[in-house]
């Protein structure tokens, strides 16, 4: 499933990342603890859907080779944070929807989780 | 080749800056994707601890042929008892820890498993002193 239609299925909005919206995502792994996300060995095509929005969440996925991020219960985002994301070549979606709202669409859509 | 970097104890918005410098370098020197990883992960989680617990503190990243040593050195409480420490879950982060998503207790766990040698030396009340090694190669 491509990020776009991740999007549109969360009623999203794009932070950031504009060029990848065509790449296509396989997997998900839902955390507010980045050492948890800090575990995944095996990250491509991964999206990690957080309601951290902080330095952290970025810096988390910058380690971790982590290229998209899906940030849920509509969290600001920092302009820092933006510019962080920016220099990795992430893509930030943003969402209204809670964790579990957005857990059960895009499982309902056919996502798998991690593991 | 040598590299000292300087960590400030509660400095939240830099904390992994030292790890991202890190892990640039480890790349443009072509160190494979998955050691990197291995490496900059142990590292972030060890310099969050830093940034977390101590008030200051130095990372020395020293870069070899086939390997990379890496020390972190803090001045601050110190870890009591390091086998608890290391027991996953175990935790005496902050509040404000807690809400950068960290201070579950799985620091010092990750580190471990992201290392391929550690030694953890502490004194309470004067620091914290991590080293670990990971190689390029295998070994």
């Amino acid at each position: 499933m491509t990020i776009e239609e991740i999007k549109n299925l969360v009623q999203g909005e794009v932070i950031c990342g504009e060029d990848y919206l065509d790449q296509h995502i396989e997997c998900v792994f839902a955390s507010d603890l980045m050492s948890d996300v800090l575990t995944l060995k095996d990250v491509n095509n991964l999206l990690l859907l957080t309601g951290l929005s902080n330095l952290q969440s970025i810096r988390t996925c910058e380690m971790s080779d982590i290229s998209y991020l899906l940030i849920v219960r509509g969290k600001d985002v920092t302009e820092e944070m933006k510019e962080l994301a920016e220099d990795n070549d992430m893509v930030i979606i943003r969402t209204g929807f809670s964790m579990y709202k957005t857990s059960g669409i895009l499982y309902n859509a056919g996502l798998p989780a991690v593991y | 080749m040598n590299f000292t970097y300087h960590v400030e104890g509660g400095d939240f918005t830099n904390a992994g800056s030292t790890s991202s410098q890190v892990k640039r370098m480890l790349k443009k020197i072509g160190v494979s994707p998955e050691i990197v990883k291995k490496t900059v992960v142990a590292l972030y989680e060890a310099e969050v601890n830093i940034v977390a617990h101590a008030y200051r503190g130095d990372i020395t990243v020293d870069l070899e042929e086939d390997h990379v040593k890496i020390v972190l050195a803090d001045e601050g409480p110190g870890i009591p008892d390091i086998e608890r420490a290391m027991q996953k879950g175990y935790s005496t982060a902050s509040q404000k820890v807690r809400e950068m998503g960290f201070g579950a207790g799985m620091g010092l766990p990750n580190i471990k498993n992201n290392s391929d040698s550690l030694n953890i030396t502490s004194e309470v009340g004067k620091g914290t002193t991590i080293e670990f090694v990971n190689y390029f190669f295998g070994h």
